[in-house]
């Protein structure tokens, strides 16, 4: 296969069980379905394939990946493939000395989340009593000499709060600071009416975010993610599907995207019944969206085509019932009156209840 | 501006490794690479902390011989620059 089609990202989601119950978790809302399928050989046997294949960076994420017990055993030996291992936690549960523990072994980088800059609006969002324990986390993850990311998702409740949350990077001294806004897929999709900001909210945020990304050059690499929902043109969604990610769910989907599995008519392969290589290389549902043959107007004569690839397929799915027609953030889509009736309803929206991350079957109000 | 006494290290962040697929080094660091070229590969792996621009400059002069020396102290702060913008460098004094 060309290099056109190189993954140099795996995305290790080694659990969906997590403590904390996010309302823009970007895990499937159907996630209990998905158990713990993998055991450690089988995941040391898809990093080896996977760095065969040409990965190169390694993210431990999940769910909540310290809740592995065998999380030592992934780190060492995602190492010895040489593979640059960062590790996405909340830091709960995580003690210090397995963080130490963990350095020892090789890990590269350390991603700690927070929801806001205060205990009681932070802890809203995760939907558990979690923020001080997570800076303390991410004070430990500096003290044993990691690089520090820290990643804080943006909605309506904190947009205004940017200039707060560099500061509290800066005391961190994080080494890289995402303001990523919510991607409304998954959770954050059902939770829409009462995360989505409005267009000022935004352009006052994305305005602090530039000052802080200048005057902190070479010290701080602050990164702002614009939601595609107030964006001319839709992400390339995952640097194109197939092209660059392979996700690995828990059970051992080897997906294109976090949300792929949930998309219907697409049957992925399971790593545990065959070498990723072939996967990667021949399964229908990763070809399915490659390229641009699946392309409907107006992506097919676009000559955006090659830069954004039709935008995200789940989110075309999510809003049409249809995935692979273009992504309603573009405003060449004839479904954008979607994206602008949702940004309509965000000027009159007071925020508003969430319905927190739960096996469905238990919980759905 | 780079002085040419001072030494630099890459990041704590910063990790160097061949890629077979392209025969090349990459330097990775969070959630991105860089491709590395012959040249800043050979500068890279020298910024340990342990020599000083200055000696970098005629390490690689001498490897890269009959280049002018120009050039390559050029190419060296341009690459020492470009891996400071990015926060993938520090300078020990």
């Amino acid at each position: 296969m060309s290099d056109e089609y190189r993954p140099y990202t795996l995305v290790a989601e080694l659990t969906y069980r997590c403590p904390l119950r996010c309302v823009y978790c970007s895990n499937p809302v159907d996630y209990a379905r998905h158990t713990d399928g993998l055991d450690t050989a089988d995941w040391l046997r898809v990093f080896r394939e996977a760095e065969a294949l040409g990965v190169v960076q390694l993210h431990l994420t999940g769910g909540e990946p310290v809740l592995r017990e065998d999380l030592e055993a992934l780190i060492e030996g995602a190492r010895a493939l040489d593979l640059y291992t960062n590790l996405i936690t909340s830091g709960i549960p995580l003690s210090r000395e397995r963080l130490a523990s963990f350095r020892s072994l090789g890990l590269d980088n350390v991603q700690v989340s927070i929801q806001d800059v205060m205990a009681p609006s932070s802890d809203r969002i995760a939907g558990s009593r979690a923020f001080e324990r997570k800076l303390e986390v991410a004070r430990w993850v500096k003290e044993l000499g990691f690089p520090l990311t820290l990643n804080v998702v943006l909605h309506r409740e904190n947009l205004g709060h940017v200039e707060e949350i560099v500061a509290l990077a800066e005391a961190l001294s994080a080494d890289r600071l995402e303001l990523a806004n919510t991607q409304y897929v998954a959770w954050a999709l059902v939770n829409r009416r009462a995360l989505l900001p409005t267009a000022a909210q935004l352009d006052r945020a994305r305005r602090v975010s530039a000052a802080a990304q200048q005057r902190l050059r070479g010290t701080m690499e602050v990164l702002f993610v614009m939601p595609d929902y107030y964006s001319e043109f839709p992400k390339a969604c995952m640097d194109g599907w197939g092209r660059r990610f392979i996700v690995v769910s828990p059970d051992g989907l080897a997906l294109p995207c976090h949300a792929a599995h949930t998309l219907p008519g697409l049957h992925f392969d399971n790593v545990k019944h065959g070498p990723l290589e072939t996967i990667w290389c021949e399964s229908p549902a990763f070809n399915a969206f490659r390229g641009e043959a699946w392309m409907p107007e107006p992506c097919k004569s676009c000559e955006r085509r090659t830069i954004d690839f039709g935008g995200c397929r789940c989110q075309a799915f999510y809003l049409t019932r249809n995935a692979a027609v273009t992504d309603p953030a573009c405003v060449l889509s004839p479904d954008h009156g979607l994206i602008e009736a949702a940004r309509q309803q965000a000027l009159s929206a007071s925020g508003g209840d969430f319905e927190y991350r739960a096996p469905r079957s238990t919980a759905r109000k | 501006m780079i002085a040419l006494d001072s030494r630099p290290r890459l990041a704590a962040k910063a990790r160097i490794r061949f890629d077979r697929k392209t025969a090349r080094y990459l330097l990775l660091y969070p959630e991105r690479g860089l491709v590395l070229n012959p040249t800043a590969a050979d500068i890279a792996t020298l910024c340990t902390g342990e020599h000083t621009v200055h000696a970098i400059v005629e390490r690689l002069a001498e490897k890269y011989a009959p280049q002018p020396r120009a050039q390559v102290e050029h190419d060296v702060m341009s690459f020492l620059a470009t891996l400071a913008e990015r926060g993938l460098m520090q300078t020990d004094p």
